[in-house]
């Protein structure tokens, strides 16, 4: 449970996405459950596909037709709580933000990681970036297994 | 004795703030900062703030600490900054009694905005004096400031926004962190900082709290135990934890001291976060001339002790007669600001707060 462990339960994971369809091309995932004061995805948003309004305490909304799953809001969000996914043919594309260091290199296989903090599977690093912009949190783009849509959340490197 | 126009207790974000509104409408002030450097708690804060981008959201704090800093150092003939110095003495005919180093210096100012934020809270259990075992703060102190681990592990207690993510750059630090205890059945913090946390591996453990720390010179384990509605421990329930650092963040209390010495009137306010001054709307205490903000007001984010800041500084600034030449613009940008801050759920305790310190105690 959110309130009691951090774990969103899957139908407030699903209500966060948006139908399949739209995830041919990438999208950004908002796992932003809560009325905070907080509205940097909104305004950093290149595509003004994110809206919140007037009372930054309410969550943000995606305008799926409008994102184009750039990954801006995945380094500005301050709660690290927005990803980006996209269905390819044979697995899933993400984009997760990530603070740790040393970062995972590209072509690493690493864990796959639920919200609960286990191990899923294995998973390959495709790309990582760290520009200035990104303000020290790095975007890693990894290739996932596309069973694991509404499972993946983050990486664990190998020991 | 040297006399000023304004003299800002604690150079924080709430004292930075109001130094540069000051200066922006023709004020001079001085700002004392006990610390060897200003920027208050922002200097170790190393995550990403929220809040709207007027209170620097999405910057880490350790650069709001040098866009707040930077931001008076643009006055240099406005804004005079004394570090390594407390005020020991606050009177009421505004002298203030300063030691800096070995030095006693006696000064006088027509408004003081005190600005002296918060100190952590600490928890009371068996062996809780053994080394070891930290407040939240100066675990954090000790990462970010100096580079020192405090440990190799950790358990923290509290799962407020503080509790959380000082848990966050622990690991970020290299230190594995065991668990996280709450007392309360639910969450205290942003829940994004939790999830975060907890797919990192680790678990919070709510309605649990420390019963008791072991160690021969240091700490060495410590008991845990489940807590009841009543917040009584649950005979049986008790686990142990071996671990080098237990780290508490149990909430905060405003550093009201000076107040007490000018016998300004106070008011306990839970909410707030415990002993709080009685303030005007213009946020001036009963003592004319003697202004707060901050978390030595009520215990809130920084963003809203930047916002705080700036508010008292507009004030200040009409009061002595150097009215700022936006300041209807600015006080009404300023209190929406604060309203927007507080409007959410997370901002209940602190309207509920403010309701009681008022005295208007309908319910919302």
């Amino acid at each position: 449970m959110l309130n009691k462990n951090g774990v969103p339960s899957l139908e407030e994971i699903k209500s966060r996405f948006p139908s399949e369809e739209f995830l041919n091309k990438p999208k950004a995932i908002t796992e932003c459950y809560e009325n905070i004061p907080c509205n940097p995805c909104s305004t950093s948003c290149p595509f003004d596909a994110i809206y919140i309004g007037e009372d930054i305490n309410t969550p943000p909304v995606v305008d799926f037709e409008k994102c184009t799953g750039c990954g801006v809001c995945v380094y500005n969000c301050p709660g690290l709580a927005i990803f980006t996914v996209q269905k390819k043919e044979d697995c899933l594309v993400f984009k997760i933000p990530y603070e740790l260091v040393p970062y995972p290199e590209k072509g690493e296989i690493v864990n796959a990681i639920n919200r609960n903090g286990d191990i899923i599977g294995e998973c390959e690093i495709e790309k990582v970036s760290i520009t200035n912009r990104q303000d020290r949190t790095a975007l890693l783009q990894v290739k996932v297994a596309q069973e694991l849509l509404y499972e993946f959340i983050t990486v664990r490197r190998k020991l | 004795m040297r006399e000023l126009d304004l003299v800002i207790i604690g150079g924080g974000p709430a004292g930075l703030s109001a130094a540069k509104i000051a200066a922006e409408s023709g004020l001079n002030s001085l700002i004392i900062e006990r610390d060897y450097k200003v920027g208050g708690q922002l200097v170790k804060q190393t995550h990403m703030f929220f809040g709207s981008e007027k209170q620097y959201a999405k910057t880490r704090g350790i650069d709001i600490a040098k866009i707040l800093v930077n931001d008076v150092l643009a006055y240099p003939d406005k804004v005079e900054i004394m570090t390594e110095t407390t005020v020991v003495g606050l009177y009421k005919d505004n002298v203030l009694t300063l030691l800096q180093k070995e030095k006693y210096i006696k000064i006088k100012a027509k408004a003081i905005i005190i600005a002296t934020g918060a100190s952590e809270k600490f928890l009371a259990f068996e062996n809780n004096d053994l080394p070891g075992i930290y407040g939240a703060g100066a675990v954090q102190t000790l990462m970010n400031v100096h580079g020192v681990l405090p440990s190799e592990e950790v358990v923290m207690v509290g799962s407020g926004n503080i509790g959380l993510i000082v848990s966050y750059q622990l690991i970020q630090a290299g230190v594995k962190v065991k668990a996280v205890l709450e007392a309360a059945p639910t969450i205290g913090g942003y829940k994004v900082h939790a999830s975060k946390l907890k797919r990192l591996g680790v678990d919070i453990l709510t309605s649990t709290s420390v019963k008791r720390a072991e160690g021969k010179d240091t700490l060495e384990k410590i008991i845990i135990a489940k807590l009841d509605k009543n917040w009584d421990y649950i005979p049986g329930t008790e686990e142990e934890i071996i671990v080098d650092a237990l780290c508490i963040s149990v909430g905060l209390s405003p550093l009201t001291s000076l107040l007490s010495m000018v016998e300004a009137d106070m008011k306990f306010v839970n909410y707030l976060g415990g002993l709080v001054p009685v303030i005007n709307h213009q946020h001036e205490t009963s003592i004319k001339n003697i202004f707060v903000a901050g978390d030595v007001c009520g215990v809130e984010e920084a963003s809203s002790a930047i916002v705080e800041g700036y508010f008292s500084g507009l004030i200040v600034a009409e009061r002595l007669g150097y009215k700022h030449p936006n300041h209807e613009e600015l006080y009404q940008d300023f209190e929406a600001q604060l309203e927007n801050l507080r409007s959410g759920p997370f901002g209940e305790k602190t309207r509920l707060g403010l309701k009681e310190l008022r005295g208007e105690n309908n319910a919302e």
